[in-house]
């Protein structure tokens, strides 16, 4: 099975607006068995290209195959093997959390016999056992995108979809859904993920696609594209308030390169201790001095001269 | 032929089988409130009956029908108020609850990413807001026929009819509903519910307006409901029925279609 066809295939994906074009010309191909990640800043495109691989929003222009069909012609047969997790939840306030699995389930036609089943073994997975009979709305925030991942998981999908699947949730809650999604994972099960989190991209995706107003600036594994784009470690240097630019002219040629941000500046370096000493060296005592490894952070920044979250 | 036609009836099957689905979530999220709703749902054409058509019927007197029947005021009322009862049932919920379901909770959001396509989930709830309409049409007449305002045949043939009525307003309702922009485009068609309620031919005749109103009032489909029920529980000759029931069909149709195809767009951006 490995080496066949991709689950999904892109080729010029378009999505427009009206004027405003989304998804500017993508492609994309990912396979059975891979975490996959589409990885950019708010309004990058990510959703609406989480949407058009999802069979709820047709492409505008482009080659789209989703398991190998097309996701106009035969969406509900496609449909009927993802599993999707919106960014926004559409969980059934009406419903108890137990209610949401096993009537999702129905809609996939499962019968209810399994649905049930189906539906304890999923609450059990995302630890939600206790909170069976609640309604929806008590529920926190990580709750609630634990039920929905459990909801787009009760058909079995053949390509699970979560579109920033931790966004608004607190570190704690972020962490317990990561170790699902990591379960997840080991067992086989595909994931396209959108995030504008560089730890949550490094963490659980094998190969993502940094997007950009809508088109594609950098593809390959999260340590590879660290390694292609970013230096081995970076020096980020805090001064005095609103004399970052002031200050980044006298670090200049220390590393690589230098990026200035409005609360810090960047230094691109192979050896980080080395560049501090140096900058005490040249007389300056930044308020704050961290050294630490590049990220996918980073090579974000080098790519759009922008950070992904502000 | 049975290579053209069977994909179409599997499909057909498909179909209804995925809009009993959508039909089953409602099942699953009645609560004890949504029973009060019901209640005063039957409640509120019985007592427009008793107040009206018994009461201000005692002042009346009989009246003479077009087809030369002598009925009185309460027998003319009452298939009216079956009439209106069918479609203030399905307009409530494939108004206000389908509303509410579409652009408040976002459900259909959630349903669209499974197999579910637009048009099942119209039926679906088309065909739920009708197990709740034809409930209110038995109960009224099983009233109608205990209060002597029609025979027991004729209030048989009564609930098909009341059913289609049903039907008619409820797809009109989806349809109308997928334009609503807010609560208070609701409260707008509640107006308009009300009015085609006292004007009808539900309280007064048709034919005691002047010529243009007349014509004005024969065209909405109230109307075509009531002439129908009326026909069925008071008796008429001619085939006046069959234009009501080709008229209401329609309206079924083209309401499905259209709230389907709003559905369409606005869930699939």
């Amino acid at each position: 099975m490995t080496g066949a066809r991709p689950l999904i295939h892109a080729r010029g994906l378009v999505k427009r607006f009206g004027d405003f074009t989304a998804v500017d010309g993508i492609d994309v191909d990912v396979r059975a068995g891979e975490a996959f990640g589409f990885l950019g800043p708010n309004g990058a495109g990510k959703s609406s290209t989480m949407r058009m691989v999802g069979c709820v929003s047709p492409p505008s222009e482009g080659e789209l195959r989703i398991l190998g069909l097309d996701p106009v012609r035969d969406g509900a047969a496609i449909r009927a093997r993802l599993g999707v997790c919106p960014q926004v939840d559409s969980l059934d306030p009406e419903l108890t959390v137990r209610e949401n699995l096993v009537v999702y389930a129905r809609y996939f036609g499962i019968p209810r016999r399994v649905a049930r089943q189906r539906a304890a073994e999923l609450l059990d997975f995302v630890q939600l056992t206790e909170r069976a009979d609640s309604k929806v709305e008590p529920l926190s925030g990580g709750m609630r995108r634990r039920l929905t991942i459990a909801r787009a998981l009760v058909n079995e999908p053949d390509i699970v979809l979560l579109d920033e699947p931790t966004t608004g949730l607190d570190p704690q809650a972020r962490h317990l859904v990561w170790e699902r999604l990591f379960r997840l994972k080991q067992q086989g099960v595909t994931l396209v993920l959108t995030t504008h989190y560089m730890d949550e991209a490094e963490q659980l995706c094998d190969r993502l696609v940094v997007m950009d107003g809508g088109r594609i600036v950098a593809e390959g594994a999260p340590r590879a594209l660290i390694e292609r784009y970013s230096t081995r470690e970076v020096v980020e240097l805090r001064f005095a308030a609103e004399s970052q630019e002031k200050y980044a002219g006298m670090v200049a040629g220390l590393g690589e390169r230098v990026e200035v941000l409005p609360d810090r500046v960047l230094l691109y370096v192979a050896d980080g201790d080395a560049a501090v000493a140096e900058v005490h060296g040249r007389g300056l005592a930044p308020a704050n001095v961290l050294v630490r490894r590049s990220s996918l952070e980073d090579v974000f920044l080098l790519l759009t001269g922008r950070t992904l979250v502000e | 032929m049975v290579a053209l036609v069977l994909p179409r009836l599997v499909a057909a099957a498909g179909t209804a089988r995925r809009s009993a689905r959508v039909a089953g979530r409602n099942v699953t999220a009645m609560k004890l409130s949504y029973w009060l709703l019901l209640v005063s749902g039957f409640l509120e054409p019985l007592l427009y009956l008793l107040a009206i058509g018994v009461g201000v019927g005692a002042l009346v007197g009989d009246l003479t029908l077009p087809g030369g029947q002598v009925v009185s005021y309460a027998t003319f009322v009452a298939p009216a108020m079956l009439a209106s009862s069918a479609m203030t049932g399905a307009l409530a919920e494939t108004t206000f609850n389908f509303f509410g379901k579409f652009k408040q909770l976002k459900l259909y959001d959630g349903m669209i990413a499974t197999p579910l396509r637009p048009i099942e989930i119209a039926l679906g709830e088309l065909g739920w807001a009708m197990v709740r309409g034809s409930a209110y049409s038995v109960a009224f007449v099983v009233v109608l026929v205990a209060m002597d305002l029609t025979t027991l045949s004729r209030g048989l043939l009564a609930v098909p009819a009341a059913v289609l009525v049903g039907f008619a307003f409820g797809a009109a309702g989806l349809a109308l509903a997928t334009f609503m922009r807010s609560w208070q485009d609701l409260d707008l068609l509640g107006s308009v519910q009300f009015t085609l309620f006292l004007f009808s031919g539900t309280f007064v005749p048709a034919e005691a307006y002047p010529q243009v109103l007349r014509w004005l009032v024969e065209v909405t489909p109230l109307y075509r409901a009531v002439h129908l029920i009326r026909g069925v529980c008071v008796g008429v000759d001619g085939w006046g029925w069959l234009l009501d029931v080709a008229y209401l069909l329609v309206v079924t149709v083209l309401g499905l279609v259209v709230a389907a195809r709003r559905m369409s767009t606005l869930l699939y951006r």
